[in-house]
């Protein structure tokens, strides 16, 4: 179900072309990790890594997430020495090493992937849980409770989301044109007298990072820039919430045994004041036998 | 201890003997459990044990939590994401607490409103009544230094705005704000008292609890009618109550695993919903978040906070009348300490002879205006403050203290109050026809 949404209120009750600042398109991408069932498909979370690696890394760190957390259920779930396989690719810096000097050396599953290596490019480790608030229609958070519009579906709609700057922009403005980042930099040109802007969306300082083809998938999925940014928005929320699965099983156990528990609490109630509620006396010992 | 007439505890065995001889904690346990309760209670009554419940659950997963926690400038968020990531449980024991904190507000705020809606601030409850007003303003203040130990970007902005409240207090806000802080900003000082004040405070707010506890053990419950047991007999007396337990366990029970499913259902399947996705940015003194806005809980009142505007005639004539004292931003720090003292106040400025909202039909309708002001005012506590926003906050706010300093006291005077029953027993019976075993009758029932 793929299904653009005009998020916020201003799009949808003012006049079309205009755009409240701050706004972006973001579309409902279906994840199969969305709602009180839903779980992490591993292969996609696997390919999600794969355009991590090869595309992101380059400048996004990831420095919350551990090399063996690769292997952990409910994730990508590498096989053991496919992780530490991985792992070795990276470089660490290891204080002790070299009389206390220290060196760098290959990582070790217990060691967290590095920092971003670019100043101004944010770490990725949380982006899916920091970006999951679109908090309309008029504040509610109504479109991410009934949409389950989050993080992933922002970081799709972004990677996805270049286009040929709009006519109304100068030529030479700074950054690429995103339909879906809200927080960039927006010519004075394509803002209407009553300060709406004409276009969705602002202008990006990251050049759009991937093209159709640019990851080759072993599975042989398709590696279209929608494809692949959906893959690693998936991976990315896994990244940001590596307990999902578990959580939400824990969270259907937990309200199961608690129906359970109220069916019979309910049942067990009802029996108790059955005498009291048709006027008799209550139950239990009276001492005094008044 | 309780006023109501009961039957004291009597021990039969010689254990018992032996032990109440000693200390009577046997006869004080009976006397808690075994408490005459009106045996007209609605579903309002739960919240008390949803309260409890939820303050024991986030007493038991914050010492948890403090665990594996580093009160650091440096360290506080790689913390709590390894507790998210590392620690056995560890999502599920913070996402418990996190929630946990916004079950104890919906629970105490159910709670305030029964209590305003069927008069049980009246005499003689108003010690229980401002006991509990305490423990509400106690529970704002440790949820809010409970939400800037995580030291996300909103735990620190919203730390820099609420503390620059104090700021406003003329001629020594600065000086009290330093106080708090222990510097002149929000930083390590602030961080590592919040999570000494905020792991100190619950226990004084489970104290407390037992305080309100007392307290209401000893002028017994009020009820749905108003009225109070009779206390002429033992017999009158046991006609219009039963023991709290079993009845009232169970039913209380009942209610808090229905509300703990849908608490569960929460935790498990929509975490973040309450919470603010930029405290998942690690706390940067540089970069301001676009909105600030406290969790839900403060909405209502922050909306009143930022109501009293420089442009609104009152603040202006404040400002005139003492030399500029009280500017714009000192009067809303006033009206928003000012909208829970009224409330406090309610005992006082409620005139009207009837307890309970069911038989006084004015007031039904303006106590109604009041909820719908409230959840008006938690909207537009959450809205940017431009456009219509700062009106509809005024007037939101207006209504607030215009509830509580006009409306409660006019109605007394003109209002005519309907007769309520004559006994808890009557409202009982009339509500359960005792010929159809028990099941509810609805015709002609006063109760609702």
């Amino acid at each position: 179900m793929l299904r653009t949404l005009a998020l916020g209120a201003a799009i949808a009750l003012s006049a079309p072309a205009a755009f409240a600042a701050g706004e972006g398109e973001i579309t409902d991408y279906a994840f199969p990790h969305e709602g009180p069932f839903g779980s992490f498909d591993t292969l996609q979370v696997q390919r999600g890594l794969q355009v991590y690696t090869e595309v992101c890394a380059s400048c996004h760190g990831l420095s919350f997430v551990a090399f063996r957390n690769l292997s952990q259920p409910g994730g990508p779930e590498l096989p053991e020495d496919q992780m530490r396989a991985y792992a070795e690719q990276y470089e660490v810096f290891d204080e002790t090493l070299a009389d206390g000097e220290g060196d760098f050396r290959p990582a070790t599953p217990a060691d967290r992937f590095p920092q971003s290596s670019l100043a101004n490019a944010p770490d990725l480790s949380l982006m899916a849980k920091a970006r999951a608030g679109f908090h309309g229609p008029y504040g509610t958070g109504l479109s991410q409770l009934f949409n389950g519009m989050g993080g992933p579906e922002y970081i799709t709609s972004l990677l996805a989301g270049y286009e040929e700057p709009p006519a109304c922009a100068p030529e030479d403005f700074e950054g690429y044109y995103n339909v879906a980042f809200a927080a960039g930099g927006f010519p004075e040109e394509c803002v209407d007298e009553e300060g709406h802007h004409t276009v969705p969306g602002s202008w990006i300082a990251m050049p759009p990072p991937l093209s159709d083809d640019q990851v080759e998938f072993a599975d042989g999925s398709p590696a279209t820039v929608e494809a692949m940014s959906h893959d690693v928005s998936a991976f990315l929320m896994w990244a940001a919430e590596p307990h999902l699965n578990a959580r939400k099983q824990a969270g259907l156990t937990g309200v199961l045994f608690l129906a359970v528990l109220a069916v019979l609490l309910y049942l067990t109630n009802k029996r108790v004041w059955a005498p009291v509620k048709a006027g008799g006396r209550p139950i239990g010992k009276d001492q005094h036998g008044v | 201890m309780s006023g109501v007439l009961h039957d004291d505890y009597v021990p039969k065995t010689r254990g018992e003997k032996w032990v109440e001889r000693r200390l009577p904690i046997l006869s004080l346990l009976y006397g808690t459990l075994m408490i005459r309760t009106p045996r007209n209670l609605n579903w309002m009554w739960i919240w008390g044990i949803v309260l409890m419940f939820a303050l024991i659950s986030q007493i038991a997963t914050g010492v948890v939590l403090a665990m594996h926690y580093t009160p650091h400038v440096d360290m506080a968020f790689a913390s709590v994401e390894h507790i998210m990531r590392d620690v056995n449980g560890g999502h599920m024991l913070r996402y418990v607490h996190a929630n946990g904190a916004s079950l104890m507000f919906v629970a105490v705020y159910a709670h305030i409103f029964r209590n305003l809606y069927y008069g049980s601030y009246k005499t003689p409850r108003e010690i229980t009544y401002i006991i509990g007003i305490l423990m509400f303003v106690l529970m704002m203040g440790i949820a809010f230094m409970g939400y800037v130990l995580p030291w996300g970007q909103m735990s620190f902005h919203g730390t820099s705005v609420i503390t620059g409240l104090f700021g406003a207090i003329p001629f020594v806000g600065e000086s009290i704000q330093t106080w708090l802080l222990g510097a002149g900003a929000v930083g390590q000082p602030a961080l590592n008292r919040f999570f000494s004040l905020h792991f100190l405070l619950p226990f004084v707010l489970l104290g407390l609890t037992f305080v309100h506890v007392w307290a209401f053990h000893t002028t017994g419950n009020n009820n749905p009618t108003g009225v109070e047991v009779r206390r002429s007999s033992v017999a009158e007396a046991k006609a219009d109550t039963v023991p709290f337990w079993p009845y009232f366990i169970l039913k209380d029970f009942y209610a808090l695993a229905l509300v703990m499913a849908v608490f569960f259902a929460i935790v498990g399947f929509m975490p973040n919903y309450l919470g603010h996705p930029d405290n998942y940015i690690p706390a940067n003194p540089l970069a301001t978040p676009a909105h600030i806005v406290p969790e839900w809980y403060f909405l209502p009142f922050y909306a009143i906070l930022r109501a009293f505007t420089g442009d609104v005639w009152v603040v202006m004539a404040v400002d005139w009348i003492t030399f500029g004292i009280v500017d714009a931003k000192f009067f809303g720090v006033l009206a928003m300490f000012g909208a829970i003292i009224v409330m406090a106040l309610a005992p006082w400025l409620d005139t009207s002879m009837v307890r309970s909202g069911r038989y006084r039909p004015m007031f039904k309708w303006w106590f109604a205006l009041l909820l719908i002001d409230f959840v008006v005012l938690g909207w537009v506590g959450a809205m940017p403050a431009e456009g219509i926003y700062p009106y509809i906050a005024l007037l939101g706010a207006t209504y607030w203290f215009a509830y509580f300093l006009v409306i409660l006291p006019l109605l007394g005077v003109i209002e005519k109050p309907v007769a309520p029953p004559v006994s808890i027993a009557a409202d009982f019976a009339a509500h359960y026809d005792p010929q159809t075993g028990g099941t509810k009758q609805f015709a002609g029932s006063p109760a609702e």
